[in-house]
């Protein structure tokens, strides 16, 4: 190994902490310019600090050389493919960025007076109302931090809707191939999940939902669902689903990751859900930030309106008379409450609103095509070959903006596991798709390509399956032992986890003089 | 890690538990070789506290491995009379000696007689290999 | 094609031909046909970037910002001055494009800098284990209410009146969901009253949240408080806000066993109110509790040093409906923000920041107190942050502040209604000696108008009384 050993795989990762020595420094800070006295005469000393907390002493270049270092210890999305299915790692316009940079925009205190924040409250409510039109459902509330939130949102709201007609209901119904985020969501809502099974073309089983909902058709609050599902397949089957659903006096709850493929071709309002909450780092284009920021916007339909979260940005007449004004209205006596401080990720609403005025209708509507024109695309080129028979398609028809793999097979006959391809693809400069989910497909390999890549990028991706299973074929270690060109190579998991390291130890730093 | 072994002295439930009966009305609780195995290295061990009462076919504890979390399911009914405190710091015993230092909990049984449905080594391993 | 696609007509050919479909129309088949749009949305089409730019900055200049007026508004977020490199750091696509790190090996930087931002928080807070972000800080404590709950196996919470407000209703809109019963605790003279906090907290009590310095910018005395959540077996939740902590007491040595709050002041604009992070930190005890990710150390098959998410089987993905929390989200991007302006500051620098606060704090507090028809609300010891009252309805002073450029501060009657007259104001190392001069010149000019105009009013209105 040392003879292939690459320049970032020799240097040793070191933090920040590590570099740091006492007496440098970066900041310089103005002085404080009043009449000054002892702090111990402004605030009882039993209160204060006895010694700085023990932050890094470093200068500017060497902060900015330490995470410039680090930045290129990732792979990112402007540097290549990054089919990871159910995250839409689509293209992230600059243009966004310099909107949200705006002063206007990003040193605008969120505690400002309404009537100076007319530009903020605008854009809001413009956001709205596009998201309104998206969805097919009159109301939204932007409040909520990101999908998963977005979730708890609309079960805190489906929770009031039941109990302001005077019922508590216990179960919220979701399919085997839900994402993570529904049961959890559920439990921390108060509510008790009902899983649905899957039928072979990878929609609802209608004779277990109508059975589960028969079990207390009372007790049914809601039903969550991803529409295309996790298995990018859209579900024929949902005016019946949504039928049978609010017969038994339920809530329908659309779970927003996958909107990508619909937008401007079907809306969730006609499918008939109550409540869908929309990911506008996914479909809208925010950057996904290595793990935020995002958000999970809800656009309901008129029944849930009311108990929608406070603050609510409206448009009124002016009180002057000439034209209109937006203001936040905290006055919803039938409200949720809050679910975050102050109006929700504005900066991500920037960026979004941003990206639904550069495409229009237009745009958006071609955005779903050519996301579900790559997927099918790509889906097709890895029907044939080797990935044809070693990773069939789990559910063989059709797909919306994703599909869905099973390394099966592969594992069977070449002893290789999804996850040794998907370390393997690392060496060739791609990310992985999504690995082990949906849970229902043993194996499972989740691709979205989305519609910003080129045919020859997934012409490329598709390649490089196939040249990994011929030299697996020949020899299944070296997909095994992957990757070897990567910053570090397979870590250890299970060290990580069993004794816990999360934080650099430090010595404690000598005394303030304090 | 140990090879794919069930010995003949224990009972065997099959959600992948086997009890080890002591005397008229005393039981050891473990996972088998096979639990153990298809959860991949053992991570964390969640277990009851002394005095806690455990039902049959219902889960008392939690196994979790990095990227799994299973839960084990009592063979037999009873109260929590002593448990293997040594998990907590190391619970890759469960992987290396299921059977021994891997064992989960003592059991005082409530009703000794739900032994007779548990099954032999040898039905157990048939339903593995089924 | 759009601005961002590339599918030339002639690679749609190609792609439908190879998918073996006559034209996108039939991969859309399976959307049955009455549930298809049918029409374009009734959205415009799409603009240039030139248009958008246009349209985004005329918005943005609609708004009244903090460079075009003098910001004195906290209430949880504050102007304070972003050094250059953040910008520079957190724009690098490489920070700014990647999603979560999930596959480690290609994300090593990624996972290196929430390890970093895990040990910064835990130094601050003097806790021993921090994840890498939540949302923001109210939906933090609230989350620290599921945690309490979950480690308690009690449903009952006593908060003090002076945790933020969006904290507090935030915690009551999830404990609605989660069935827990949250009881209130109020203030007297600027800090939480300690003896009916003891009175409140009971053997069914999970969790008592305090924060400190208070949404009245009173600095608490957390350890003495405290003690009625020790005495019960409770958790002791401490909200507080992270530039104050080079001065105070971190809330792990007072006896919190969770520490969190608003990450806003490290290294984030105002963005008018997000996106922002929250912090988390907590003793060992709680670490399998945690919500949200965590990164952890470890070595790769070589012995390289390397780092991944740790203890992801408290997570959604794995745990499903027995998550510690539904949250996948760490605002890694903002807790990098941070991370760099703290490494900025460094270890001499933020404690004469947090110095420089109390300074100019005190100066205003006391210049302001100086004015007419201004008095302080309380005398408590303040940090950042300071509460007053005003002989004049607030919402015209601040009014009146606003024509000269000047936002006063925070009106606290909304969410305080026994101080309908009062005020909060804010200092950052921004908001020099002179801009606080101009403040009490601003700030006492429209009270006296003020109350010209009121006594004016009360004699108008005499006559009609005096008729009826």
């Amino acid at each position: 190994m040392t003879l292939t050993e690459t320049p970032m795989q020799r240097e040793r990762a070191m933090t920040i902490y590590e570099k740091s020595k006492p007496g440098r420094r970066a900041a310089v800070l103005p002085d404080a310019g009043v009449p000054e006295a002892p702090l111990a005469e402004l605030i009882p000393a039993h209160l204060l600090r006895e010694q700085a907390p023990n932050l890094p002493e470093i200068a500017e270049p060497e902060i900015v050389r330490h995470y410039n270092k680090l930045s290129r210890r990732n792979f990112d999305l402007d540097s290549g493919f990054y089919p990871l299915g159910s995250c839409t790692m689509k293209h992230n316009p600059r243009l966004n960025e310099r909107v949200a940079a705006l002063p206007g925009h990003a040193r605008l205190h969120p505690a400002q007076d309404p009537r100076r924040a007319q530009g903020a409250l605008e854009l809001m409510w413009l956001l709205q109302e596009s998201l309104s039109e998206i969805c097919g459902l009159p109301h939204v509330s932007l409040q909520p931090s990101a999908g998963s939130h977005g979730e708890l949102a609309g079960l805190l709201l489906t929770r009031a809707y039941h109990a302001d007609r005077g019922e508590e209901r216990t179960k919220v119904l979701a399919p085997d191939t839900s994402h993570g985020t529904n049961p959890a969501s559920v439990t921390m809502a108060g509510y008790e999940v009902v899983k649905v099974a899957t039928n072979e073309r990878g929609g609802v089983e209608m004779d277990d939902l109508r059975a589960k909902i028969d079990e207390d058709p009372d007790q049914v609050a809601c039903l969550m669902l991803t529409n295309p599902n996790t298995l990018g397949l859209f579900d024929e089957n949902i005016a019946e689903i949504a039928s049978l659903i609010h017969a038994a006096g339920g809530t329908l709850y659309y779970d927003g990751a996958n909107l990508n493929a619909v937008m401007g071709q079907s809306r969730p309002g006609d499918m008939g859900f109550d409540i869908v909450h929309v990911n506008l780092h996914k479909s809208f284009s925010q950057p996904h930030g290595g793990g935020g920021p995002g958000a999970g916007p809800i656009a309901v339909s008129d029944r849930i309106e009311p108990f929608l979260p406070r603050p609510q940005v409206v448009r009124r007449e002016a009180d002057n008379g000439h034209g209109l004004s937006f203001d936040l209205d905290h006055e919803r006596p039938k409200s949720i409450g809050r679910l975050r401080g102050f109006q929700g990720n504005f900066g991500v609403f920037v960026r979004s609103y941003a990206y639904i005025l550069s495409l229009g209708a237009d745009g958006l509507a071609e955005a779903s095509e050519t996301a579900v024109l790559n997927a099918n695309y790509l889906k097709a080129r890895l029907a044939d070959g080797r990935a044809g028979e070693r990773l069939p398609i789990a559910f063989d028809r059709h797909c919306m903006h994703e599909f869905v793999l099973s390394g099966k097979p592969m594992k069977k006959e070449l002893g290789l596991a999804t996850l040794d391809l998907a370390k393997r693809l690392l060496d060739f400069g791609f990310h992985p798709p999504t690995v082990y989910f949906p849970l229902l497909v043993d194996e499972a390999l989740m691709v979205e390509p989305t519609e910003t890549e080129t045919k020859e990028s997934l012409d490329a991706f598709a390649a490089a399956i196939e040249q990994i299973l011929e030299e697996a074929e020949g020899d299944p270690e070296i997909a095994k032992q992957a990757p070897y060109t990567t910053p570090v190579r397979r870590l250890d998991e299970v060290k990580a986890t069993r004794h816990p390291v999360v934080r650099q130890p430090l010595q404690p730093p000598p005394p303030t003089g304090r | 890690m140990s090879d794919a072994n069930y010995p003949d002295d224990l009972r065997y439930h099959d959600q992948h538990d086997w009890a080890r009966l002591e005397g008229d009305d005393h039981a050891v609780f473990g996972i088998t070789w096979y639990a153990q195995d298809s959860l991949g290295e053992v991570v964390f061990y969640d277990g009851p506290e002394v005095g806690a009462t455990v039902q049959k076919d219902s889960s008392y504890a939690e196994v979790e491995s990095v990227k799994a979390v299973s839960d084990v399911i009592a063979p037999l009914s009873g109260e929590i009379v002593e448990i293997n405190d040594a998990l907590e710091d190391t619970p890759e015993k469960i992987n290396d000696d299921p059977y021994g230092d891997g064992w989960l909990v003592k059991v005082r049984l409530t009703s000794p007689e739900e032994a007779g449905s548990l099954l032999a080594a040898a039905e157990y391993q048939k339903l593995l290999e089924s | 094609m759009t601005r961002y696609t590339s599918a030339t007509p002639d690679d749609r050919a190609e792609m439908l031909a190879a998918i073996g479909v006559e034209s996108v129309a039939d991969l859309f088949e399976q959307i049955p046909e009455p549930l298809r749009l049918g029409r374009p949305l009734a959205l415009p089409d799409g603009l240039s970037e030139t248009e958008v730019f246009d349209r985004l900055a005329a918005l943005a200049g609609a708004n009244a910002d903090a460079e075009s007026e003098v910001c004195f508004v906290g209430a949880g977020m504050y102007d304070h001055y972003v050094p250059a490199i953040v910008d520079a750091i957190t724009s690098r696509s490489e920070f700014l494009t990647p999603y979560t790190p999930y596959q480690p090996e290609i994300s090593q930087g990624g996972l290196q800098v929430m390890f970093e931002f895990q040990t910064a928080m835990s130094e601050l807070t003097g806790l021993p284990v921090s994840n890498a972000g939540l949302y923001e800080g109210p939906s933090s404590v609230a989350s620290a209410g599921y945690l309490a709950m979950g480690a308690t196996k009690r449903r009952r919470f006593v908060v003090s009146r002076g945790v933020h407000p969006h904290s507090r209703e935030t915690l009551a809109t999830y404990s609605e969901g989660y069935g827990a019963e949250v009881v209130e605790v109020g203030l007297e003279g600027g800090l939480t009253d300690a003896a009916a906090l003891a009175a409140a907290v009971d053997a069914e009590t999970a969790a008592v949240f305090l924060q400190s310095p208070n949404f009245l910018g009173a600095v608490e005395d957390v350890e003495a408080l405290g003690a009625a959540a020790k005495e019960h077996g409770a958790l002791l939740v401490v909200a507080c806000d992270p530039m104050t902590l080079g001065i105070l007491k971190p809330p792990g040595a007072c006896g919190a066993d969770i520490a969190l709050g608003e990450g806003q002041p490290l290294g984030n604009r105002l963005d008018f109110g997000g996106p922002s992070f929250g912090f988390f930190c907590a003793t060992e005890a709680q670490i399998r509790r945690m919500p949200g990710r965590i990164a952890g150390e470890t070595e790769d098959v070589d012995g390289r040093r390397g780092f991944v998410l740790a203890l992801q089987t408290r997570e959604q993905h794995i745990r499903r409906e027995k998550a510690t929390n539904n949250i996948c989200t760490a605002q890694a991007l903002n807790a990098l923000a941070a991370m760099v302006h703290l490494a900025w500051l460094g270890r001499q620098g933020f404690r004469e920041l947090g110095e420089l606060l109390v300074q100019r704090t005190a100066y205003a507090r006391q210049r302001l107190a100086a004015v007419e028809g201004v008095e302080l609300l309380h005398e408590a010891p303040v940090v950042r942050e300071f509460a007053v009252r005003l002989d004049a309805p607030v919402g015209a002073v601040l009014d009146r502040c606003a024509e000269r450029g000047i936002a006063a501060g925070y009106p606290l009657g909304r969410e305080y209604p026994e101080h309908e007259d009062g005020l909060l104001i804010a200092i950052t190392e921004r908001r020099s000696r002179e801009q606080i001069d101009q403040l009490a010149e601003a700030l006492g000019a429209a009270v006296a108008a003020e109350r010209g105009e009121f006594v004016n009013q009360e004699l108008t209105k005499a006559p009609t009384e005096a008729v009826s």
